[in-house]
């Protein structure tokens, strides 16, 4: 499974970073990226979906 | 001031009428059952979507739905015309999205995260003032103290003048529904009182938002102007001190009646997180309006240009087509979308900081106080207006 936030829709809410502080670093504005680029392991994947599910922009996106 | 009695929410409604000031869920949850865009004609015309997905395709929608009107008076004039400019909140982009970024920074979530063991030390010496007594009255002696102190704190002002910003706020947040000749001189008021604040950072900076406000430069390397300066720390002091208020007040009134949630919440500190997101679904205190610009069809509504909008993000909030059990306080509900912060381009700015506060003071309040209970139901008041929250608390608990 992979991450990405879409930049476009992500308004710094940092709900993600709080549900799953390993998977998303959030910059200087407070807005948020993927920190992995890579595929999660399957112990990460439930934390990368509640924080999908948390966003309140729906930017996250996962893909298996 | 007399108001006619609401005939129909539906087509009637009025904020402001007293039944709904004392229980506004009853009648939104009607509304989004039977008619999900009210309207009345008060306040110069105003729809009321109540969905979710309605109140979020406004929130998205800067470019028909602009922040010039983000209370809805009795004026014919939105705020903005009388003078009312407090960027980033009552601005549209592109000078909207420029004066954020020079904001965004200073509340990011580092930034809150240092300010949390102030927050905490706050909080405990405002619960040193009346432990001792048994009783306090949660509301004005604990919640309003602790958005006050971190605001001014940041901003770089100092915290005794709570009861000049108290002043302001109830006139221009509460009472501005009844916008009369004089509500909006408080914010020439706020003004006055900010410039000498302002005048005295130019001549000696300090680490604080204020200073950084003068040092800022816009994307076209030009400082921001006075007016500027001064809109923007009248948007911190006001919108950072009610709205927090609201939410921690209704939090602690939650918690004195249902004694299973408060025991819970001490036995198992760790749901405090999931906890405070949901008494800020439940307990939103912040409903926002819009102007149409530009015509648009909401939920079957014509929406024309210059109708105003009201956002109730609480009744959003309670949604049952998106949230399960939504009246419910659910501590450890894992999956909480909620919009107590807004969503879009206006989402809070201070939404980090809120929430930090938020958790602190009822940690701290838990910590310091496990047991306590409501001691007159009756004697619990709610501020009215786009702004909800108990303004009287009157809690007990056993003397320390």
């Amino acid at each position: 499974m992979k991450i990405t936030v879409d930049t476009d829709r992500c308004q710094g809410h940092n709900r993600c970073h709080a549900v799953a502080p390993d998977l998303f670093d959030i910059d200087d504005l407070g807005y948020a990226t993927a920190a992995t680029a890579g595929d999660l392991s399957p112990g990460s994947e439930h934390s990368a979906r509640l924080a999908a599910a948390n966003c309140p922009e729906r930017a996250i996106r996962l893909d298996d | 001031m007399n108001r006619p009695p609401v005939t129909d929410w539906a087509t009637d409604f009025d904020h402001l009428d007293p039944g709904f000031v004392e229980d506004p869920h009853a009648v939104y949850s009607r509304l989004r059952d039977e008619c999900p865009v009210a309207h009345t004609d008060r306040y110069h015309g105003v729809w009321i979507p109540t969905r979710y997905e309605d109140l979020a395709a406004i929130a998205h929608d800067h470019q028909r739905f602009s922040s010039r009107t983000i209370l809805v008076t009795d004026r014919a004039e939105s705020p903005t015309d009388l003078g009312f400019h407090a960027p980033p909140i009552t601005e549209d982009p592109p000078y909207h999205t420029d004066i954020r970024r020079l904001l965004l920074p200073v509340f990011s979530p580092a930034v809150v995260a240092a300010y949390e063991p102030i927050t905490e030390t706050m909080a405990n010496d405002l619960i040193d003032g009346f432990i001792d007594r048994g009783e306090c009255d949660a509301a004005a002696d604990y919640a309003q103290h602790v958005p006050i102190k971190v605001i001014t704190r940041m901003l770089g002002i100092p915290d005794s003048d709570h009861a000049r910003f108290r002043d302001w706020i109830h006139r221009l947040i509460e009472e501005s529904p009844l916008a009369g000749e004089t509500t909006f001189d408080a914010i020439f008021e706020i003004g006055g009182y900010l410039a000498g604040h302002v005048e005295d950072h130019r001549a000696t900076p300090r680490d604080d938002i204020i200073t950084h406000l003068l040092d800022a430069r816009m994307p076209d390397g030009r400082a921001l102007e006075d007016p500027e300066i001064l809109g923007v720390c009248i948007l911190l002091l006001l919108a950072g001190i009610d709205t927090t208020w609201s939410a921690i007040g209704a939090s602690l009134l939650h918690l004195a009646t249902h004694p299973d949630d408060r025991r819970r919440l001490i036995e198992e500190p760790d749901l405090i997180h999931s906890a405070t997101e949901e008494f800020l679904r439940v307990f939103a205190p912040v409903t926002m309006a819009r102007e149409v610009i530009e015509d648009t069809v909401i939920g079957g509504c014509p929406m024309r240009t210059g109708d105003r909008v009201l956002l109730p993000f609480p009744s959003g909030n309670r949604d049952p087509a998106v949230f399960d059990q939504p009246d419910r306080v659910i501590l450890d509900r894992e999956v909480n979308r909620h919009f107590a912060f807004g969503v879009g381009i206006h989402r809070c700015l201070g939404s980090n900081l809120a929430r930090m506060e938020l958790r602190v003071t009822i940690q701290t309040w838990l910590r310091r106080i496990p047991n306590f209970t409501l001691t007159d139901p009756d004697a619990v008041t709610w501020s009215a207006g786009q702004v909800r929250g108990p303004r009287t608390l009157p809690l007990a608990f056993p003397p320390a």
